[in-house]
């Protein structure tokens, strides 16, 4: 299992995930979420333009590009949490289109907030609780008579205690969360999440304000999840950590897919390192997605 | 100035019908606010509908009393429903907006001479009490002893307004400490995080919102019982009592609002009193004891600020449970 502290030998890489040539919207093998022509405006201004693009499945997926590039926004509307003005996506094979978010969240695609949602004035184990689908006590009438409810409740306090033994959270659990530190929140939250029994883990920047040897930690249990056979798509602005854990990474910017690759490609990738990783940081990102063309200057 | 008379008449409130009243209300708040972040500010209305339902089904349709009970609540189970499913999907504030004006609409349908036949208009409803007194066991006579000495009629009031009290407030904690309780916890910290764990929000805010009408529909169903219907009772500032008492209490907490409503009818009807017989003495810089009255509302608000400032979680709760600053 994981909880290492020493980071984890070299994570096995999952390859061959795509049909042709890595391009922006390449078509998968194993498609779990499929996204098409999804496209987002606010007044006058085009959050999301995503073309096409496919989730490989089992695998883990890092969603990247630079602040306001629209992924925030491309995960709110793969989940429910807002709708699109056009397009359709699927999940496992099923329209999504219109679904809101608590029944998509029942399908079994989980996702987590980039500013973290505990809930500050319920214990860690309530928190954890309440992550359980199909509870018989979360129905009106049944919670009234705990002989109803009472088995179940205690069999998943069993099942959360495992999950805050392996997040290292097992000592607070009857602390607030509003007690815990922000990393341990993200840990929270993502072991909130896992109590759904999710097939897609959708993670909104795990690291942000995490300290460097949770940082690790997560980073297993991240891995641990694809062992697990969940898949994740994650938004992540780590580099080293999208290279250490990413089977496949997905550049967003201005709204639009503009590179998907297997990450150690992707980051050789001129449009990717222009826009995101920095080396011209003055270039304009119109540029990059091809809105603007801009003068050869050397 | 006749101190003793005044406790004496002080203490026979522990018990008053009004008392029970607020303290179901203000237990339908805290199921609201306390346990859902519900702010609902129009409870008047919930406890109006519940009074003139019990006396309009036994005055217009002739309905046994505790039929006519049933129609009172079952008018807060409506009301709710009406209310919550335009605004229950916005914010928490746009919520408090339109209780509060809904209560007030309500009060002034049954103001208006429009429906004269059936609410009394400004005169509002009275005698529709005679066959639930009929009903009542108690021999006629005078029971207790003083401060607690009341007629059979009154005390069947009573005891029929403390089974209410006690069922409800059983059946409440019953909720609050069960799974379902704990979604709707979920749901006052963040809506979007229970969302996102497959919990149908909407629906458990309406049932919080029903449940709490309901029982706040109990209480206009006791006072009622124990006086005559007028809509000037169902004012906007009995909300704000009402709000007072769950927040002495405690807001999150089952037992906070029964105590909350208590110490607020004990210690309202203490300066009621106190004050009055002070001016008499001609201890109040000359003011009369009718203006003498009217301080003690002044001192409700100044509570009412104090209380949310220096202890948010009130008596019962636990600090750091509830607090209005996060």
């Amino acid at each position: 299992m994981s909880g290492n502290a020493t980071p984890s030998s070299t994570p096995v890489k999952s390859t061959g995930l795509h049909i042709g040539d890595a391009a922006p919207g390449v078509a998968k093998k194993d498609p779990i979420l499929v996204a098409h022509g999804i496209k987002r405006q606010f007044g006058g201004l085009t959050a999301v333009d995503v073309a096409h693009v496919e989730i490989p499945r089992n695998a883990i997926t890092a969603l990247i590009g630079p602040n306001g590039a629209g992924k925030t926004t491309f995960f709110n509307l793969l989940t429910g949490f807002d709708q699109p003005n056009e397009g359709d996506w699927s999940f496992d094979g099923k329209s999504l289109k219109g679904v809101p978010s608590f029944k998509v969240a029942r399908m079994g695609l989980i996702r987590t907030f980039q500013l973290t949602k505990a809930l500050g004035l319920l214990t860690v184990m309530d928190n954890m609780k309440l992550g359980n689908t199909g509870q018989r006590g979360e129905k009106l009438l049944s919670s009234l008579i705990p002989a109803l409810w009472k088995k179940q409740d205690a069999e998943i306090e069993v099942k959360a205690m495992d999950l805050l033994t392996r997040f290292k959270l097992d000592a607070k659990h009857e602390d607030f969360a509003a007690s815990l530190s922000g990393g341990q929140r993200k840990l929270l939250e993502m072991a909130r999440a896992l109590m759904t029994d999710p097939t897609l883990v959708m993670l909104d920047e795990p690291m942000a304000g995490v300290n460097p040897a949770l940082t690790q930690s997560l980073l297993d249990h991240i891995l641990d999840l694809k062992t697990q056979g969940m898949t994740v798509l994650f938004v992540e602005h780590d580099m080293h950590m999208v290279r250490h854990i990413a089977d496949w990474v997905i550049v967003m910017a201005e709204g639009k897919v503009v590179a998907e690759g297997a990450p150690d490609e992707v980051m050789k990738n001129p449009a990717v390192i222009d826009a995101y990783l920095g080396s011209h940081q003055d270039v304009d990102l119109g540029a990059v997605t091809g809105r603007i063309t801009l003068p050869e200057t050397k | 100035m006749d101190f003793l008379g005044i406790l004496n008449s002080t203490a026979g409130f522990i018990l008053a019908p009004v008392t029970i009243a607020y303290a179901l209300a203000a237990l339908g708040l805290a199921v609201h606010f306390g346990f859902a972040g519900l702010l609902n500010m129009g409870m008047a209305g919930f406890m109006a509908l519940g009074a003139y339902g019990y006396a309009i089904g036994i005055l217009s349709f002739g309905l046994p009393w505790y039929l006519a009970a049933l129609v009172g609540l079952g008018a807060a189970v409506i009301f709710a429903l009406i209310l919550g499913i335009p605004t229950l999907r916005l914010r928490g504030d746009y919520l408090a907006i339109v209780t509060i004006a809904s209560a007030e609409i309500l009060r002034l349908l049954f103001l208006t001479k429009v429906f004269d036949e059936y609410t009394g208009s400004a005169d509002g409803l009275f005698s529709y009490n005679g066959e639930f007194q009929e009903s009542n066991p108690i021999p006629a006579g005078t029971y207790g002893f003083p401060p607690f000495e009341d007629t059979a009629a009154m005390w069947w009031v009573r005891i029929v307004g403390i089974i209410i009290l006690a069922v409800a407030t059983f059946a409440v904690w019953r909720l609050v400490n069960s799974p379902w309780g704990r979604v709707l916890k979920g749901i006052r910290e963040d809506e979007d995080a229970i969302r996102s764990l497959g919990k149908n929000v909407f629906t458990y805010k309406m049932q919080a919102l029903i449940i709490g009408g309901v029982l706040g529909a109990m209480g206009g169903l006791v006072l009622a019982m124990s006086s005559n219907v007028n809509q000037g009772q169902y004012v906007t500032s009995l909300t704000f009592f009402i709000w007072t008492a769950l927040l002495l209490g405690g807001a999150a907490t089952v037992f906070g609002p029964l105590v909350g409503s208590l110490i607020f009818w004990v210690l309202q009807a203490f300066l009621g009193l106190l004050f009055p017989a002070l001016a008499e003495q001609g201890l109040l810089f000359g003011l009369s004891s009718i203006q003498a009255a009217q301080i003690k509302f002044i001192i409700v608000g100044v509570a009412l600020v104090l209380i949310v400032v220096f202890r948010p979680q009130g008596i019962f709760g636990n600090k750091k449970e509830l607090t209005f600053v996060r």
